[in-house]
């Protein structure tokens, strides 16, 4: 998603002088299209993400639309006070964007794990949040809010190979796409582990079970009035998300749920607890915390058999 | 590029301003002549008491600096004028003192003035981005600088002439971002921006070289690439003066190492920490109110 991204910022760039993108010393190999086309509008700020923010802060104040770019947590966590007090409070239009949401950079650690990024973005109601779920997503995602004129947290993933069958590169603020029809129960998926909700959707689909899949990347604004819609004709319905339980899409849904009063059980795959120092790859660490396509399918067929489908 | 110009006078929110000559006649400083360190210092007393509220040392250690930026420096035709010259108070706390000088600049009006920590209103203890003048939000220390640097950088790239300036406490370099900063502006030589530090060497809880010395302050900034100016931070006219002999020149940002007195103008407030948080009662503000009448 990150390559989709800077192709397309560059695109946009060409178009609209506005643009500007800050790094904190991260995105080799990933930022040079728009370093090289653009070198006065790409600055390297340094190791310093708390400073990237703020100077974006002024110079979206003097017109300018700023990216800054760094790895989900120290894009969203180190600097989430600058993010707050400066683009957010006074609407300005900083564009942060976050590399490598979940376990994406598995071998490197729980300190670069993205995951509470979209809890803590999610409660500012004055940020729009966006996690695609694939790079024709990202790039949709990206040409339709790149302008709006608050601030915009995108969660993206590093891999620009994957493609989620199905979401055709779609998206639109404050709705929900669309994936898989079915009708025994509701998948409902954020950002790139998308991928192995739809796999989820085919091990169950062999097996006699039809599941419908949703794909939440609008988080902020939420999709309230899809999200009613679609839980309102299930009775059970399973969130997936590469993120920590508490604050992310399982929290939003289930928000909606019990505000809507709608008669349906969530149930979540996501990371329920602090790493524990054990690396591995983003396929070694999906299974590990039960986010894996035959994870999720074997929780859903369990869920069904409790509730006696 | 370097003129002269005769003294001239235009009227800017009712207001008579007075352009005296300078170096560089870009940088012409408006001259709001009741916009005196002293003014503010009233003002500061009065509302600090009809409000109940404190921060008042650290408010009248910056009025001479708020003064000369307001009275003698910043060019705005108005608060929101797109070229205007930006300004953060990065040290949010000392609010009170921008008030006042937005007062004597026509930018708020006294019955807005009066509204100052009251239910509703713009004017809290910290500045807020709602009103006017007020260019960034500040309150949580060690983020104007950056803001400001943002400011300086877009003015830069927009080939306009605006100049920055955030004034910062010196407890507020206890944060490391402030540093980050400091670093940026350097390596992309914003000669178009002006630090000013409020050097009291008073902090919430202590002495600054108590909790953590920052001496020699100007050294510190210096080897970091800035051009270091120890300027009296309660001379308003030499502080004025060295802003208009360095904007936009050379290839460093600015710092303005302004030795202060923490409580500046009240005799029982200088150099007491109690007077960071303490509101006042009757017989202190009769007392504040007097002193500051005698230095008139």
């Amino acid at each position: 998603m990150r390559g989709a991204f800077a192709k397309t910022l560059t695109e946009l760039a060409a178009k609209d002088s506005r643009i500007y993108l800050l790094t904190g010393d991260l995105g080799y190999m990933a930022l040079e299209p728009f370093a090289e086309k653009f070198p006065e509008r790409f600055i390297n700020v340094g190791v310093a993400e708390q400073n990237m923010v703020g100077i974006a802060t002024g110079l979206a104040e003097a017109g300018f639309i700023p990216v800054v770019y760094s790895i989900v947590t120290f894009a969203s966590l180190r600097p989430y006070e600058f993010i707050r007090n400066g683009p957010i409070l006074h609407q300005l239009p900083v564009r942060i964007a976050g590399v490598g949401g979940g376990v994406e950079y598995g071998h490197n650690g729980a300190t670069h794990y993205g995951l509470e990024d979209v809890g803590v973005m999610r409660v500012q109601p004055g940020i729009t949040v966006v996690a695609p779920a694939d790079a024709q997503q990202t790039k949709t995602a990206l040409e339709k809010t790149y302008d709006l004129p608050g601030p915009v947290y995108y969660r993206l993933g590093k891999d620009d190979r994957i493609v989620v069958p199905g979401l055709d590169g779609r998206f639109d603020l404050g709705k929900v796409q669309v994936i898989r029809e079915g009708k025994d129960l509701l998948l409902i998926s954020m950002g790139g582990i998308s991928f192995e909700v739809a796999k989820a959707a085919e091990i169950l689909s062999k097996e006699g079970i039809e599941a419908r899949v949703l794909v939440v990347a609008s988080i902020n604004p939420a999709p309230v009035e899809d999200l009613q819609r679609e839980l309102g004709q299930f009775r059970q319905a399973i969130t997936v998300e590469a993120h920590y339980a508490c604050g992310g899409l399982a929290s939003l849904v289930s928000e909606v749920v019990a505000q809507s009063g709608i008669n349906c059980r969530i149930s979540r795959c996501a990371i329920e607890d602090s790493p524990d120092g054990e690396t591995g790859s983003q396929s070694y660490l999906y299974n590990k915390f039960g986010l894996s396509a035959e994870s999720v399918a074997a929780k859903a067929k369990s869920m069904l058999c409790r509730v006696g489908v | 590029m370097l003129a002269v110009q005769s003294e001239t006078t235009h009227v800017i929110n009712n207001l008579q301003i007075k352009n005296t000559p300078t170096k560089s006649s870009k940088y012409a400083a408006p001259v709001i002549p009741n916009l005196t360190g002293l003014k503010l210092r009233k003002t500061i007393i009065e509302q600090s008491k009809r409000a109940g509220v404190g921060h008042i040392g650290s408010a009248l250690s910056v009025a001479d600096i708020v003064a000369c930026l307001y009275g003698k420096v910043i060019n705005a035709k108005s608060p929101r004028d797109p070229e205007r010259d930006r300004f953060v108070l990065s040290k949010g706390h000392a609010a009170l003192a921008l008030y006042a000088a937005f007062a004597e600049r026509g930018w708020i009006t006294n019955e807005q003035l009066n509204t100052f920590c009251g239910d509703g209103s713009h004017l809290g203890v910290h500045p807020e981005h709602a009103l006017p003048g007020v260019d960034f939000a500040t309150g949580s220390l060690g983020q104007g600088l950056s803001f400001g640097v943002g400011a300086a950088l877009a003015a830069k790239r927009q080939k306009a002439d605006r100049r920055v300036f955030v004034l910062l406490s010196d407890a507020e370099c206890n944060e490391g971002s402030v540093w980050e900063a400091i670093m940026f502006a350097a390596q992309h030589k914003l000669n178009n921006l002006f630090a000013i530090v409020d050097l009291n060497g008073q902090q919430a809880f202590g002495y600054t070289k108590d909790v953590l010395n920052l001496s020699p302050m100007d050294e510190r900034w210096k080897t970091f690439g800035w051009d270091v100016h120890n300027v009296d931070g309660h001379d308003e006219d030499a502080m004025a003066e060295v802003i208009k002999n360095h904007s936009c020149i050379g290839d460093k940002p600015h710092v303005l190492i302004a030795h202060t007195t923490f409580g500046k103008g009240v005799s029982y407030m200088e150099h007491q920490i109690k007077w960071h948080y303490s509101p006042l009662n009757d017989a202190e503000f009769e007392l504040a109110m007097s002193e500051l009448e005698r230095q008139s």
